[in-house]
């Protein structure tokens, strides 16, 4: 049974076909790389796999079960996790503010207006631990708007990691990053344990071929190859419409 | 120092009029503290969850004549604070589920709308609401026996309701809930993707909006013993507005300075001056220009500036104000 299937994905946008009867199997615990040129339906697919765009037709199941019709939120509790290509945080709040926010989502609490927030030492401690594993817990207490471009990169796969996801979702988690942030995180989304299934979209191939097992390549909303790295790089197809060969 | 401040800000509410000399200031202290209530709620929308309301004038309307027309219906004043409140609430249910159709400008819009209808019915049902004449009531409420009629007296039980306001603001501004709502304000589409309910977030804060403006609405109709559709107007859902902008959205003082300043302005300087209206708005032009945030965010930032000028001088002052700003 896949982690993540997706069958015959049809998404429109009035004239503008962006996906077209997409499929896509990712195992469980597999390394998934999803390429493409711009505009090729890769941010799209995402936003249907998570459900903050519903499909025209097709099917999305995550290990087995049918999420086609789930609503977005519900989907974070059945366990998919995302990350945005443009970052998207809570400035006005410190990180650990933000953490405690992802972990809140999942939890009955947050609808309790009764008790202090910050006095819920396991959430702090939560929250403090997940930025230790990301490398932020010194800035914990740190207002997100005075924290550099990758530590928010890193802000925000921290949230992601959080909830503890079956399947994570990374939307060019490296776009942005300095040559040693991309390093750090390129550590820190390979240090990810294997029980979290990993579909990453990324335009860097030095960082993203090393860390794929599996590569899907994307052009004008159709998955038009899909391989191992030597494969993917060696097929005319993909030079062609990638790479421009 | 900042509990000190409180303390000393309570102690001082709660002897006003022992220390105010005559009934007028009494009244206007009641009447800030009713705004207040007001102010608070419809800082929960506009402050906390980021939508823009322009009908709550409606909700403070609906809790005021529904206590009228049953307080004259000869029921006593439990029954009718009861039936007040909870039609405040339905009232603000509908009111959500529609105006939650849209954000931004359509919620705008949609508030107004709905606040129209409500001033519309107050205003041409006659045969309900007794129109333009309004409806009056004969004597105030006795809680535990105790008489509202004299302005100490009811400024004390306003101040009660005032207190119990703003101490449930505080405690779901600092609850899980309160950082869902803000969350809902800053990031929607992060806040679903993380698996919170933005509607029902929304829909929960619009009915905690909606029953602190029906418990100040509450308070206008015993105040004034009488309601008529001026307080269901859109000027008056403009004015709450002001006062949420005008003291500092998001914050727990600025809504209460808000409401202040605006009946204070509305109630003395209408005294000397013909236009205050004119001052009201040069007032709301001034706060807007230098402190674009609101009077308690702006007088806090220029209290810092003016506190680092004395420890260390101008240059860091002006280091301490570009790291504010973060330019």
């Amino acid at each position: 049974m896949s982690a993540l299937a997706v069958r015959g994905l049809e998404k429109r946008f009035g004239g503008l076909r962006v996906t077209a009867a997409v499929d896509l199997a990712v195992e469980a615990g597999e390394r998934r790389l999803i390429i493409g040129p711009n505009g090729a339906g890769k941010t799209t697919l995402f936003n249907l796999i998570t459900g903050e765009l519903r499909p025209d037709h097709g099917v999305i199941t995550l290990f087995g079960a049918d999420i086609t019709r789930v609503p977005a939120r519900r989907r974070a509790h059945l366990g998919i996790g995302r990350t945005y290509q443009i970052i998207t945080l809570f400035p006005r709040d410190t990180l650990s503010r933000n953490v405690m926010l992802s972990l809140l989502a999942l939890m009955p609490l947050r609808w309790s207006p009764f008790v202090r927030l910050d006095r819920q030492t396991a959430l702090v401690d939560a929250a403090r631990a997940v930025l230790t594993r990301v490398g932020l817990d010194h800035l914990a207490e740190r207002p997100l708007a005075q924290t550099s471009y990758g530590e928010r990169r890193r802000v925000e796969i921290a949230m992601a990691l959080a909830q503890n996801p079956r399947v994570l979702l990374l939307d060019e988690p490296f776009a942005g990053l300095s040559i040693e942030e991309r390093r750090d995180v390129l550590a820190l989304v390979t240090g990810i344990p294997r029980d979290v299934t990993i579909v990453m979209i990324e335009h860097d191939m030095d960082v993203a071929l090393d860390f794929a097992e599996r590569i899907s390549v994307l052009h004008f909303g159709e998955v038009v190859m899909e391989g191992t790295r030597t494969e993917v790089v060696a097929h005319p197809r993909t030079r062609e419409i990638y790479l421009g060969e | 120092m900042k509990r000190l401040a409180i303390v000393a800000a309570l102690a001082v509410l709660a002897t006003l009029p022992l220390w105010v000399r005559g009934t007028f200031y009494v009244n206007i202290a009641s009447q800030i503290l009713l705004y207040a209530i007001f102010a608070l709620g419809v800082n929960v929308l506009a402050g906390y969850a980021g939508l823009v309301s322009l009908g709550h004038a409606g909700l403070f309307g609906v809790a005021a004549y529904t206590g009228a027309k049953i307080l004259t219906s000869g029921y006593g004043h439990a029954v009718v604070d009861m039936a007040a409140l909870a039609a405040t609430v339905a009232a603000a249910a509908v009111f959500a589920m529609l105006a939650l159709r849209g954000t931004g400008l359509g919620f705008v819009m949609i508030t107004v709308a709905l606040g129209q209808i409500v001033w519309g019915v107050a205003y041409r049902w006659i045969s309900l609401t007794n129109g333009d004449n309004g409806i009056s009531i004969t004597g105030r409420p006795r809680p535990f026996g105790l008489s509202l009629a004299s302005p100490h007296s009811f400024y004390w039980a306003t101040f009660v309701v005032f207190l119990t306001a703003i101490l449930s603001m505080a405690v779901f501004v600092a609850s899980p809930f309160g950082a869902s709502v803000r969350g809902t304000r800053d990031q929607p589409r992060r806040m679903t993707a993380l698996g919170y309910h933005v509607w029902m977030i929304r829909f929960v804060a619009f009915l905690f909006s909606g029953w602190w403006s029906g418990v100040a609405g509450l308070l206008y109709l015993y105040y004034n013993e009488f309601v008529s559709p001026q307080a269901v107007a859109l000027t008056a859902s403009a004015e709450a507005l002001l006062m949420v902008i005008a003291g500092g959205t998001g914050t727990l003082l600025g809504p209460i300075v808000g409401a202040a300043l605006v009946v204070v302005i509305k109630n003395v300087a209408s005294a000397y001056i013909e236009r205050w209206n004119f001052v009201l708005g040069a007032v709301f032009v001034i706060i807007v220009v230098f402190m674009p945030d609101g009077l308690v965010p702006g007088v806090a930032r220029l209290a810092r500036r003016v506190s680092v000028v004395l420890r260390s001088g101008p240059r860091m002052a002006t280091t301490a104000t570009r790291d504010e700003t973060g330019r």
